[in-house]
């Protein structure tokens, strides 16, 4: 994992001074709330309908097992014990005091981490596999390079002011974990004739008008990628529409220019910054990659003992094929029959830690599908770690399933809201578990949106939910064939919305259909996909 | 609007010169300061930098970060001229201005000269290569 060296930690530790000073002059009337908005939410803290929020980044998804005691001791402390993961792999607090922000951004400062750029119009926390550096199907552990980026994007002067959000993910397979080509830029690194570069797709993007990102350079050397992501940003910045908040994103820009147009854009500006001296030397990327070592595996490869039916079931939803014989990835299940998608209690936050430096060479990962992973865990462990997580509540056997459902914070918690999404994944959550229909249907990605912008991906489901208010009441829109994986689609809308239990109905409509209509070794998504929209509307509305 | 003389952090003499706008410029050859909006592309003034003495960039509204691109596109050009942030500028985004190469500050409201020398030295390194002259953390590393 990355460690701090003296630079980052001053960095970090400036900025909590820096908040602590803003918020001083703003309980002093020096700053309007206008003018503070922007300064605290690039430091993590949005008003909600109750109270502040609290977004705290967790840097390509990777953190330590003291790191995840800090965050539970976080939820203990200021929150209400719990806290939130979140689709871009962070960690959020519903419930948090004005007040207390700068205690707790230096809280974190001593586990080095923080809420930098965790909101605003500015670059964010960058994403990645969760599987990095343990999947085996990786031409290169990514994190050296999100977090090259994450540096570089760092308080930087230029793109803190953006028209919007800008969203930068950074994968290394052709399997794609991240929703890479959902985001403002994805950056995919290949491998050409034995030397690696980065592809980059640019102009992705879910809300209310989603985009898949299309591929505007094949290749960007490696000694070239900042001042590539610097000209992409910098076109961005000075010609993204300022005259509409929803028409700012970079993918309204490269959609209006076309994507042709845009890349001739950013050559250009790139051709001119590559004198500047913008790149770090190629020795600063060798620097970071020394700090993602593999661990120190040890070889014996025994398969697991599968006579406990229960335990063999978790075994072939929850693990992940590892990079190294005898190892796997755990998932761990945030998505509890009836629970709230995401939540973790400050004592399973103790817990995740204690196993994760247990079995896991202390590394945990978060999840853009809000679970968390033990990305490197030895075979013969895994029995243990499955009683252990059984124990804490967190070993449902459903990743990837229709219970593991993707939900945003919706009505109960979002000022933007128009809708509850998690009520409506708890009912059905329950309403497959009590049917056991669970297993049979496979992997199914049901995603939920409380509002058009999206948080909850409802674009990229297989199954998507889109609430939208109707007249004053919440009304339930269904959505089909979305995927945010390297077949990446946007799902359509099926017809007129549900209410609140017409929609619980419709999605086991749905999946009755494709139950129906399946042939062998398909998935709901290939089966829509060759059957079309037809019988699913037929089923649901006739 | 404020009578507070501009704050600037350069030596020379300031230019007192009134900026005339970028379209007017194009036709005035004797003009020595212009002020640029933010629509308007800064690239156009390269051809004419070395007889300008001062450029103002305009803040309608301090969440309009265009005039940060603009302020660095003239550094990476060699204008060496006064760099003038004009408008609604506020403490708080004044040392990522600085860094984008704005060396003179007309803010709308007075600021707190105590609180601008705070955000100026608060940050005690950076970790991107801008228009300042400071050096990059990844720099320091590798010295």
């Amino acid at each position: 994992m990355y460690a701090y060296d003296q630079y980052d930690q001053a960095m970090v530790d400036a900025r909590v001074a820096e908040f602590r000073d803003q918020c001083e002059r703003r309980l002093a009337g020096k700053l309007t709330e206008d003018q503070f908005k922007p300064l605290r939410l690039m430091n993590g803290l949005y008003l909600q309908l109750h109270a502040y929020m609290l977004r705290v980044a967790i840097p390509y998804g990777t953190l330590n097992g003291g790191q995840m005691r800090v965050l539970a001791d976080i939820a203990e402390k200021y929150d209400r014990g719990y806290g939130h993961f979140t689709t871009r792999q962070n960690i959020q607090y519903n419930w948090i005091k004005l007040e207390d922000a700068g205690d707790i951004l230096a809280d974190l400062a001593k586990v080095e981490m923080h809420a930098i750029q965790t909101s605003g119009n500015c670059i964010r926390n960058i994403s990645s596999d969760h599987f990095a550096g343990a999947a085996a199907d990786e031409v290169a552990d990514p994190r050296p390079y999100a977090e090259l980026l994450r540096q570089w994007s760092s308080f930087h002067p230029e793109f803190s002011y953006l028209p919007r959000k800008f969203k930068i993910c950074v994968i290394a397979s052709e399997n794609d974990r991240a929703a890479m080509r959902l985001h403002d830029i994805g950056i995919r690194i290949v491998e050409r004739d034995g030397e690696l570069g980065a592809q980059f797709y640019v102009g992705g993007g879910m809300g209310r008008t989603p985009m898949i990102a299309p591929l505007i350079r094949d290749f960007v050397p490696l000694d070239q990628l900042v001042t590539y992501s610097e000209a992409c940003l910098r076109v961005y910045n000075r010609y993204g529409r300022r005259d509409n908040k929803y028409k700012a994103r970079i993918k309204i820009l490269v959609h209006e220019l076309g994507a042709e147009e845009y890349t001739r854009q950013v050559e250009e500006e790139f051709a001119h910054l590559l004198d500047q001296g913008v790149e770090p030397p190629l020795a600063e990327l060798e620097r970071i990659k020394g700090f993602f070592p593999d661990p120190a595996f040890d070889a014996a490869d025994a398969e697991p003992d599968r006579s406990d039916p229960d335990f063999a079931v978790w075994l072939d939803h929850n693990t992940h094929a590892h990079k190294m014989p005898g190892h796997v990835s755990a998932i761990v299940s945030l998505k509890p029959v009836g629970g709230i998608p995401g939540d973790a209690t400050d004592a399973q936050m103790r817990v995740l830690a204690d196993l994760a430096e247990k079995y896991s060479f202390d590394e945990l990962r978060i999840m853009h599908t809000q679970n968390v992973v033990l990305p490197h865990v030895s075979k013969a462990d895994l029995y243990a770690l499955w009683q252990a997580l059984n124990e804490a509540g967190m070993g449902t056997p459903n990743a990837d399933l229709m219970g593991d459902i993707i939900a945003c914070p919706g009505l109960d918690y979002c000022s933007l809201a128009n809708a509850r999404s998690i009520p409506i994944a708890q009912r059905i959550s329950e309403r497959f578990a009590a049917k056991g229909k669970e297993a049979a249907l496979g992997e199914l990605k049901l995603k939920i949106s409380g509002c058009i912008n999206a948080c909850g991906h409802h674009h990229a489901g297989h199954i998507g939910i889109l609430g939208v208010d109707r007249k004053g009441t919440e009304n339930y829109q269904l959505l089909l064939g979305g995927s945010e994986a390297e077949d990446t689609s946007l799902a359509k809308i099926t017809g007129p919305g549900f209410d609140e239990h017409g929609i619980v109905d419709a999605v086991e409509t749905a999946a009755d259909v494709y139950l129906r209509e399946r042939t062998e070794g398909e998935r709901f998504l290939d089966t829509y996909r060759r059957i079309g929209m037809a019988p699913f509307k037929e089923a649901l509305y006739d | 609007m404020t009578e507070q003389a501009p704050l600037r952090l350069r030596e020379d003499e300031a230019c007192m010169e009134p900026a005339v706008t970028l379209e007017a410029f194009a036709g005035q050859t004797n003009a020595v300061a212009v002020r640029i909006e933010p629509g308007e592309d800064t690239r156009e003034l390269l051809p004419h930098l070395d007889r300008l003495r001062r450029i103002d960039i305009a803040f309608p509204a301090f969440t309009d970060g265009r005039g940060y691109s603009a302020a660095r596109i003239l550094r990476e050009a060699g204008f060496a001229g006064e760099l003038r942030a004009v408008g609604d500028v506020l403490v708080d985004q004044i040392a990522y201005m600085r860094r984008c190469g704005f060396d003179a500050f007309d803010p709308d409201a007075p600021l707190d000269p105590k609180d601008v020398e705070a955000a100026l030295n608060r940050f005690p390194q950076v970790y991107q290569s801008a228009a300042d002259a400071s050096t990059p953390i990844w720099s320091l590393r590798h010295q």
